[in-house]
């Protein structure tokens, strides 16, 4: 396809019907705009949902979609990759369905490592059902289940889905407009699943449950922008730095006063180890890790088999032999 | 055993000779007594001799339970003759015991004056403690009814064995290969195939080969040698087979095949995803194995994630299958209510085993039809289809793929462990006469719309991702029929839960009309039944209809819908009796459908039907005396 596609090549006539303010509006226009600058023509995308309000995203996309049932979204972009590895498939879900409810089938899914682009909307809440605590809200979180705080603690999804073989881990922010695109398209590129969890606000249940990302300025000291091959520097300044501490598995901020862009450890997103450790970063002076944590690319599901995948008829001929395998006799 | 053999001969003698139509040989052991082997080459055997036969293996669900323990035997059983068997028969004629545990556990199966064959030397202290015998069977009135034919077969297949140098570990486990030679010999048969199996199965381990062939040829020889006469058992009759070529058959087997036939006259890709239960996991294996063009095997993570997959792949454009028994399909339900909803082919296969819950994983039962029929969430009606023999499966999945596609819609299959595992005969199809069942892929953008319907079926366009300008939205929630948008809408939401009945409703218009199977057209009593059930009312129903009762047979292959004249040719009947291995949900499903006073004929016990107690329940019905 020659001419050359637009965001706008990538909406549909739908209203889109999220709560005025909400995050998703940003990450939609992310989205289509990363479709359009990738230019495969919308009949050769597909956007596979679960249940929740992130799974509202397939009917904002003009491209072949699929609203499922909630959690299975990943289990039904598999079958459509069964039946042809040529698509490009996107899952989109929340919390709720990648990390709750659908669990298995996310860890699955990364560890099976078909070509999927997996997008979790992480704004640690279940929005569509009135605001019950998720598997991402932080212990203490009160919401009508959890009147008095809740108890459980959240689940990383970064560092699950590093444990469940994931070969690209990355994250981003609803907001950051100049980042997102950036990081779907590389989650686009890269040969096998690949996970991109991005942090989202929900205006009315979780108001500013990601406090510090949302504007570039905040994000300057809260968070790290990782990049393959440039050291692990942040803040205003590019004055803090992230060690890797070798002997405990953990990132340390680099000495006060030293050198930053010297001290701090090289990204190396091809580092499982590496990437664990910035995957884990959580509270205290260390930032949030946004960016490719990790990628590092092996065979996807199908390519090894992929004369089985490809779609060639049964003719008649073979299905007589089939038939006829094994021990025949004739009867006169 | 000279005696002991000459005393047989003369009872047998004793009595007029003549040939029995059909006879009954179980085979008992150790479930690592090789068992199941030495039943599929015996039936083999029979069916080479010109027999028609139906054999039932009854495993365990311990894969390997402790050596020579009651719930560690697995048996195979035959009955073969003619001039067409129909049944794994009720009584078994001639019982191989491997050990006490074997003998025990089937010797109450065994007819009086049957033959039983015993490995006397595993008949030890140990193996009887094990078996929970006080008393040696052998030494006390146990076998007194019966003929018995006592051979130390591991001491003998070592005798002969010992001379291809194998192990003594070997030797112990060519000891069923050694009875096989000796049934060979007692039914007349040729060792050829046999041998050529083993040759090529074991080529290998050419130690093991030789040590097998050495056992058959063995047990071939003793039975020569012995003083026995053939007449020790009957021949029984070769049967009457149309012209063709066949093959021996499973159930699961003749599933996968007629997926691959699917695959072949639809020219689409099969997708079968699945998630290892028993006993449907054989169908998974079957599909892998066939490693052939159109056909995609996918192991799940789950059993919802085996639905999804395959509602995923129907989505796609192939067709979407999945798999499974009883629990796995209660966990499927939600997945298959997004199907009917989203109006897309897809085929389920519900091996069904005795429940609930775990119930009794390796044996059959019919209690999952009600499941089929109502067991989802909302207005979710699909078709429910049921093959009656093992052969017959694979014409059932060919038609259930046909149906998936023709209405875009599920269509849930109900095999059982009986039925799956049970084989047969089977005239293999000319591939040519085979339906063209080629779904039409909407492809044309002008006027386009998801929910537009097929006047006649009522199908919505089959749109594969990829199609050029024809991007458009599906989901779970209701739909604007038509566009297909999201509705809320009271009176479209009315409309479309109407739409999806009558679309099912319809797929009646091209089934063939119920008919009688078997016996008169009208008169004192039917007997109704559906699946696996087949063959235990077929052949009740000849046999009372030689004794001049007015009966009939009548098999449902399609639970949803009915096929047409079902009604009407009940009426003709004084009785309805509905046989099944249920507590009567077909027999509730006629009553209500019909208002017809149908009685049930229900039996829970994990086993198939046996003949008699079908002709008993039948005599009954007709008033006489059972």
């Amino acid at each position: 396809m020659n001419q050359v596609l637009t965001a706008k090549d990538f909406t549909t006539d739908q209203e889109v019907r999220w709560c005025p303010g909400c995050g998703d509006y940003a990450i939609l226009k992310s989205v289509r705009t990363t479709l359009a600058k990738i230019g495969r023509p919308p009949h050769e995308v597909v956007f596979i949902s679960g249940i929740g309000c992130a799974a509202r995203f397939p009917y904002y996309v003009d491209s072949y979609g699929f609203h499922t049932i909630h959690g299975r979204a990943p289990a039904v972009a598999t079958g459509v990759k069964l039946a042809n590895p040529e698509l490009d498939v996107w899952v989109v879900g929340g919390d709720g369905d990648f990390l709750s409810i659908g669990g298995n089938h996310l860890l699955h899914a990364l560890r099976r490592n078909m070509d999927l682009n997996l997008l979790l909307l992480n704004n640690a809440i279940y929005g569509l059902t009135k605001g019950q605590y998720s598997p991402t809200s932080s212990v203490g979180t009160r919401s009508p289940s959890t009147p008095g705080g809740s108890v459980d603690r959240p689940v990383n999804a970064a560092l699950m889905a590093l444990g469940a073989g994931a070969r690209f881990v990355a994250r981003s922010a609803d907001t950051l407009q100049d980042h997102l695109p950036e990081v779907l398209t590389r989650a686009q590129a890269h040969k096998g699943a690949s996970l991109v969890e991005i942090f989202q606000n929900c205006i009315v249940y979780n108001d500013a449950v990601w406090a510090g990302m949302a504007t570039k300025a905040e994000s300057f000291e809260k968070t790290i922008r990782v990049a393959h091959g440039e050291p692990l520097v942040f803040g205003k300044e590019r004055d803090k730095g992230l060690v890797f501490d070798s002997r405990n598995g953990r990132m340390e901020l680099t000495e006060a006063g030293g050198d930053a862009e010297k001290l701090a450890t090289v990204h190396d997103e091809t580092n499982w180890a590496l990437a664990s450790a910035l995957s884990g970063m959580e509270g205290g002076d260390l930032p949030t890790a946004l960016g490719v944590l990790y990628c590092d690319p092996v065979n996807d599901y199908g390519s090894d088999q992929e004369a089985r995948n490809h779609f060639s008829t049964l003719s008649r001929d073979e299905l007589s032999d089939l038939l006829h395998d094994g021990g025949t006799w004739e009867v006169k | 055993m000279g005696s002991q053999a000459a005393a047989l001969q003369d009872d047998r003698s004793a009595g007029a000779h003549t040939a029995p139509e059909r006879v009954v040989v179980r085979f008992a052991g150790d479930s690592g007594d090789g068992v199941q082997v030495l039943g599929a080459e015996f039936a083999k055997s029979a069916a080479l001799s010109g027999h028609d036969l139906i054999t039932f293996p009854d495993f365990p669900a311990e894969i390997r339970a402790p050596v020579g323990t009651t719930f560690g035997v697995s048996a195979f059983q035959i009955q073969f003759g003619g001039p067409k068997v129909l049944t794994p028969g009720d009584t078994v004629d001639v019982l191989i015991a491997f050990n006490p545990a074997a003998l025990k556990t089937n010797l109450a199966d065994l007819r009086d004056g049957g033959l039983v064959i015993l490995d006397e030397g595993a008949f030890t202290k140990r193996n009887l403690a094990k078996a929970h015998y006080d008393v040696s069977p052998l030494e006390d009135e146990t076998l007194t009814t019966y003929q018995v034919l006592k051979i130390d077969i591991a001491k003998r297949c070592g005798e002969a064995v010992a001379d291809t140098g194998a192990s003594k570990k070997v030797a112990d486990r060519a000891k069923n290969f050694w009875a096989l030679g000796l049934t060979f010999w007692m039914f007349g048969r040729k060792r050829a195939a046999t041998q050529k199996w083993i040759s090529e199965k074991f080529a290998k381990i050419p130690e093991v080969a030789a040590a097998n062939l050495a056992a058959l040829n063995a047990g071939h020889a003793f039975g020569e040698t012995m003083e026995i006469g053939r007449d020790v058992v009957s021949q029984p009759l070769e049967a009457t087979f149309e012209p063709g070529t066949y093959r021996s058959i499973t159930g699961i087997d003749a599933m996968a095949k007629g997926l691959a036939a699917a695959a072949c006259c639809a020219g689409i890709k099969v997708t079968y995803c699945s998630y290892p239960i028993t006993p449907a996991s054989g169908l998974l294996h079957a599909l892998a194995a066939l490693r052939s063009k159109g056909i995609v095997t996918f192991q799940a993570e789950d059993e919802i994630a085996a639905a999804t997959a395959a509602i995923g792949a129907s989505y796609g454009g192939a067709l979407g299958v999945t798999g499974s028994s009883g629990p796995g399909i209660a966990l499927k339900s939600e997945a298959l209510s997004l199907a009917v909803a989203t109006e897309l082919p897809l085929v389920v296969v519900n091996v069904q085993r005795a429940g609930p819950s775990t119930g009794m994983p390796t044996k059959a039962e019919q209690a999952d039809l009600a499941m089929a029929l109502y067991g989802r969430h909302g207005e979710a009606p699909i078709a429910v289809l049921a093959p009656a023999t093992p052969a017959e499966c694979f014409q059932t999945m060919l038609d259930a793929a046909a149906i998936a596609i023709r209405y875009m819609t599920p269509v849930m299959v109900l095999a059982d462990g009986y039925i799956a595992n049970a084989a047969e005969p089977w005239r293999i199809p000319d591939v040519s006469e085979l339906p063209d069942i080629a779904p039409h892929y909407r492809v044309d953008p002008e006027n386009f719309q998801p929910f537009q319907r097929d006047e006649k079926t009522l199908a919505r366009p089959w749109v594969r991702p990829g199609t050029p300008e024809l991007q458009h939205r599906i989901g779970g929630i209701e739909k604007a029929d038509g566009s297909g948008h999201i509705s809320y809408d009271p009176d479209n939401h009315q409309t479309m839960t109407d739409l999806r009945a009558e679309k099912i409703a319809r797929i009646a218009d091209t089934l063939p009309p119920a008919k009688v199977e078997r016996g008169v057209e009208r008169g004192r009593v039917a007997i109704v039944g559906w699946g696996s059930t087949y063959g235990a009312l077929n052949a009740a129903v000849k046999e009372l209809l030689s004794e001049g009762l007015e009966v009939a047979h009548i098999h449902l292959r399609h639970l949803s819908p009915l096929a047409p004249g079902l009604e009407e040719l009940l009426r003709g009947f004084d009785q309805v009796l509905v046989a099944e291995m249920n507590g009567g949900q077909l027999c509730r499903l006629l009553r209500s459908e019909f208002l017809i006073p149908a009685q049930g004929l229900n039996q829970m016990t994990g086993k198939p039907f046996k003949v008699a107690t079908v002709k008993a329940a039948l005599r009954k019905a007709a008033g006489g005396a059972s």
